[in-house]
């Protein structure tokens, strides 16, 4: 009854308001605000979730579709139904699929685990105040906005084997010439240096704002206690931080995994002539857009979705464990 | 939650074990050698973060002779030919327009979609609907861009700005539902309920009380997602044709068939990372609340 009341008595009240406000109105509009505001939940959400959904679910559905076809050459081609053959192709592939996901695996672990072992570092530097503070800021942005195909140039020039930078410096103290993106044991290595030189910011900024929301007294109790520096982060600050810790390794890892410019950028097709960088998302690239082979691709990009999905839901119930 | 509970358990003991103010005593060694150890460390880090690109400015004004002589690594004659070729010859005006309109276009447009529903999801708790939004940044993008080319092309919408703006979209919508809905789950439900008690309907208040007091909110997402955008080089990869393409595929393109030309590519790169810097240095505050939003709610 009293919610039937209320209502009805909004109703009243948005009437006689609008009928006050909009007085030449017909009655129509009148109608259509109040719709509309007992609907608001729905028109504002459903706008946005339509567009993604039309540009996610039909896709999605499609590569399902194509990755139990044969479809190549050209997607409008005639293709035959083949079943679970191309999954079967793709699982027993050790020249290009196995190794592409044990890269992929290595360049996220490994990129991953220094970004926030450097991060925790530097952010617990910039945790309390200090002069220069501003500057220090700006250094810590640029590589984060700095555009990842130029940022890949820009590693090309310096880790030139001939003319970069690296070797130049390294001349000096005497250590010979290294390959580094052009070797086929250290291009992976490299191109994990620039993820790292460029996102170990995001990481020392996520941290950074956990660390200034965090309560001063736990630590200071402990410093009463007689703690000293290291027990106090072993023992206080790093389990306040580990729910803060796993967001930044979730919003990282993400990225991590689908990690394309730079190693398109700076290796190209492949993942270099001996496919040293191919990791799912390029393999998936070039199979789609250099080969056309786009029943296997589909494939590989279902599989490569579920790893994905896998590790998120593997974080996030670590995430809900730690909160907890 | 938990960490607010350890926090009022501590400070009862702290309060118990502590009567008066501990006295001021003189500061231990220990925390001078910290200070110098900090200074070091801070300078190499901001050392290993600008470097880099102060290399890339420095070989963008380079001749290419210069840049193979070794001995010239840091004192050398600086040219602006580099950067006169690059914006002239090979049209990178056009380029850095292209990239401009479709930032922009499809920031603002993520805006008029993104800002309302996360406001939705955001006071109607709409979890799951947020999932399927943000799923948008999870999925890898080649999965989408096979059907994507393949219906775009069908209505001979590939190589036109529409199409790189729709995709542009679907990166730029989930990073501001995102943003805004951690922004809105921070703003007091008070004022909109006042608002409403003073006889303004529910979409009124939004209009007139909410979306005002968010501006700021609004600019971080705004800003991150422009950024992304302009950064974005897949979907442009695929999707743009030869009078769409965005900057970071003209770069791309340039090295395919002058690979040699160091000190061009270096200017081009220099030319797409000046203008976007630039808008970050002026809007540092945003940014950084952007990238860490929702990031310290536990």
């Amino acid at each position: 009854m009293s919610v039937l009341n209320t209502s009805r008595g909004d109703t009243a009240r948005d009437t006689a308001l609008g009928a006050g406000r909009t007085a030449r109105t017909p009655g129509p509009r009148k109608d259509f605000s109040a719709w509309a505001n007992r609907h608001r939940k729905w028109l504002f959400a459903a706008p946005a979730m339509i567009f993604v959904g039309v540009l996610i679910v039909f896709p999605l559905a499609w590569t399902l579709y194509l990755s139990l076809t044969d479809s190549q050459g050209s997607v409008r081609a005639a293709s035959e139904f083949v079943g679970l053959e191309n999954y079967l192709t793709v699982l027993s592939d050790v020249e290009r699929f196995w190794p592409a996901v044990g890269r992929t695996l290595s360049f996220t672990g490994v990129a991953l685990a220094c970004e926030v072992v450097l991060g925790m570092g530097i952010a617990l530097l910039l945790w309390r105040p200090f002069r220069g503070e501003k500057w220090v800021r700006v250094a810590i942005l640029l590589p984060l906005v700095a555009t990842p195909v130029a940022v890949g140039m820009m590693w090309r020039l310096i880790f030139d084997p001939n003319i970069g930078f690296v070797n130049q410096l390294l001349g000096m103290i005497g250590i010979p010439p290294q390959p580094w993106l052009s070797g086929q044991d250290t291009a992976l290595g490299t191109t994990i240096f620039m993820d790292i030189w460029q996102w170990t910011p995001m990481v020392v900024l996520i941290l950074l704002a956990g660390l200034t929301s965090l309560s001063e007294e736990p630590d200071e109790a402990a410093r009463m206690d007689g703690a000293n520096a290291f027990q106090r982060f072993f023992f206080i600050t790093l389990p306040l931080m580990m729910p803060t810790v796993i967001v930044a390794i979730l919003l990282r890892g993400i990225d991590a995994l689908k990690t394309f410019d730079i190693l398109y950028a700076t290796k190209g097709k492949g993942g270099g002539s001996f496919h040293e960088v191919e990791t799912l998302n390029v393999y998936a690239y070039g199979l789609s857009f250099d080969y056309n082979q786009y029943g296997l691709s589909s494939a590989v990009l279902i599989l490569f979705f579920m790893i994905i999905i896998g590790t998120m839901w593997l974080l996030t119930m670590r995430k809900k464990a730690v909160s907890k | 939650m938990t960490v607010l509970n350890t926090n009022t358990e501590h400070t009862g003991t702290t309060a118990a074990a502590r009567p008066a103010p501990a006295p001021r005593r003189r500061k231990p060694l220990a925390s001078r050698a910290y200070k110098v150890f900090r200074v070091v460390a801070l300078i190499a880090v901001v050392l290993f973060l600008i470097a880099p690109l102060f290399w890339m400015l420095l070989a963008s004004f380079k001749t290419n002779v210069d840049i193979y002589d070794t001995a010239k690594s840091f004192v050398f004659t600086p040219t602006g030919e580099n950067y006169a070729n690059v914006l002239q010859r090979n049209n990178y005006f056009v380029f850095i327009f292209n990239s401009f309109w479709v930032a922009f276009v499809s920031t603002a447009l993520s805006l008029v979609l993104g800002v309302p529903a996360a406001y939705a999801m955001s006071r109607f708790t709409m979890h799951r609907s947020a999932l399927v939004v943000l799923m948008a940044r999870v999925i890898p993008g080649v999965s989408l861009l096979v059907p994507w080319y393949y219906v775009f092309s069908n209505l001979k919408m590939v190589g036109g700005f529409e199409v790189l703006i729709l995709s542009h979209m679907f990166v730029a919508l989930p990073l501001i539902v995102y943003i805004m809905m951690s922004y809105f789950d921070s703003l007091p439900l008070e004022l909109e309920e006042s608002a409403q008690v003073d006889g303004l309907t529910p979409i009124g208040a939004f209009r007139r009380i909410t979306l005002p007091l968010s501006v700021s909110g609004i600019a971080t997402a705004g800003i991150l997602s422009f950024i992304f955008s302009w950064n974005n080089f897949m979907f442009a990869l695929v999707l743009s044709g030869s009078k769409t393409k965005t900057l970071p595929v003209a770069i791309f393109d340039f090295v395919s068939y002058a690979s040699i030309d160091w000190g061009g590519l270096m200017a081009a790169a220099t030319v797409v990372t000046i203008p976007i810097m630039i808008i970050a240095l002026f809007t540092q505050k945003y940014i950084v609340s952007g990238l860490t939003a929702g990031a310290t709610k536990g």
